[in-house]
């Protein structure tokens, strides 16, 4: 059977997905930033997933125009970085695992998450990201990837109790997945950033560090939080956290937590990074 | 009625914050066209050869067209504009997702990167226009 081995979290900030492309890992500004990676690098090439359910959000890619789907599901066999503005990433071509899509897809709509399909799409770096910070530049990605963009641009986003139980979903979908699997689930996004307005550049370590502190053990206060608190607390971009735990309560009831990583800032934005395992 | 977490007019209580609703996604719809558009290379050398001739191939409203031609977000943000689209165009220019982030601040990209090396804008007064926390 297959089953969710770990989780991870991580910031996918596009600025970091450049220094890798362009080579300035090791600048001054960066090194910080690439050493809190390093732990999480090495310890999962002895922890290599077969598939990773990656949840990210599109930003304004692939979707979030002519369709604005709430959760959308990479169906096809394989996903393009997307040319964001400036050329596409030089990074592999992402390949997908359509059987274990193909059960989720089924799975997730018979448990009533109203799953948007998508046959065709390109990937933008709220995925791509955090494979090049967990797999560094690599001819071929080592892991099958199913992409699970939330949407996060367009109110009403939605609620950080729904991502949770769309997580609870996925860890009871997996385990009924007949063929051996190990897979992981990693969140994206955050943490508090704000991207616009004369707001722009708002940090809040201490919310920040408290949704870490919390992701253990103590979940039901971080489903509790409402798109106004993640405004008014964590900028307006804080809201990608709701996609952390998707990954949180995939993982189950009780998990350890193996590694984290906080620091300011990247770009606009608080990284965050977090390894968390489930315990029996 | 269904009892909200919390009323949606406070959505608006956010100082210096836009909150990107459905109403202002179709607001932005041709905006936004425009943007998307730049994620292809012969477009973004066709809107670098003749800005405004390119603009007109959308059907953006003049405040939109003039917003982009003076690079200046906040206004594109107040005609409904989202951050993630916008930042289309400010990759076509070359700039880098803080410049063009900075730029609706009323800091120079000196000063913005200075300040987010610190540690970034706490948000101690920054909460709720209403309470001033």
């Amino acid at each position: 059977m297959a089953r969710v081995t770990a989780g991870i979290a991580t910031s996918h900030v596009p600025a970091i997905g450049a220094a890798i492309d362009l080579g300035k890992t090791q600048e001054e500004y960066w090194a910080p930033v690439f050493a809190g990676y390093e732990w999480a690098k090495e310890w999962i090439k002895g922890e290599m997933p077969d598939v990773v359910i990656l949840v990210y959000n599109d930003h304004a890619s692939a979707m979030m125009l002519d369709i604005v789907p709430t959760f959308a599901l990479g169906f096809a066999e394989e996903f393009e970085p997307a040319d964001e503005g400036w050329g596409a990433r030089p990074v592999p071509t992402v390949y997908g695992h359509t059987e274990l899509a193909a059960h989720l897809a089924e799975q997730l709509v018979i448990d009533e998450f109203d799953l948007t399909i998508m046959n065709h799409m390109d990937v933008d770096h709220g995925l791509t990201v955090p494979l090049s910070l967990l797999f560094g530049q690599p001819e071929q990605w080592p892991v099958r990837v199913i992409p699970l963009a939330i949407n996060v641009t367009q109110f009403p986003t939605p609620s950080a109790d729904r991502c949770w139980q769309l997580g609870a979903a996925i860890r009871d979908a997996v385990a009924a997945f007949p063929e051996d699997l190990k897979v992981q689930v990693w969140g994206t996004g955050g943490m508090s950033h704000q991207l616009q307005g004369p707001r722009a550049g708002l940090i809040n370590p201490e919310f920040d560090v408290s949704f870490l502190d919390k992701l253990t053990d103590q979940t039901d206060e971080l489903r509790k939080i409402t798109r106004l608190d993640f405004l008014r607390e964590a900028g307006s971009e804080g809201i990608e956290l709701i996609m952390w735990l998707v990954m949180r309560a995939a993982l189950g009831e009780k998990v350890e937590e193996l590694h984290r990583f906080y620091h300011v800032p990247a770009s606009n934005t608080a990284v965050g990074h977090i390894v968390l395992k489930p315990r029996d | 009625m269904r009892q909200r977490l919390y009323p949606l007019e406070d959505l608006e209580d956010i100082p210096g914050t836009t909150v990107f609703t459905a109403a202002r996604s179709r607001q932005a719809y041709h905006l936004h066209k425009f943007c998307m558009s730049l994620m292809d290379k012969d477009n973004r050398n066709a809107f670098k050869a003749d800005e405004r001739a390119y603009l007109d191939r959308f059907r953006m409203s003049d405040e939109q067209k003039q917003a982009v031609l003076d690079r200046d977000f906040n206004r594109l943000i107040e005609l409904g504009g989202n951050i993630y689209f916008l930042v289309k165009l400010s990759n076509t220019d070359g700039w880098s997702a803080q410049r063009a982030v900075g730029s609706m601040t009323d800091m120079t990209p000196d000063e913005y990167a200075a300040m987010m090396r610190a540690g970034g804008r706490p948000p101690a007064g920054l909460r709720s226009i209403r309470d001033k926390n």
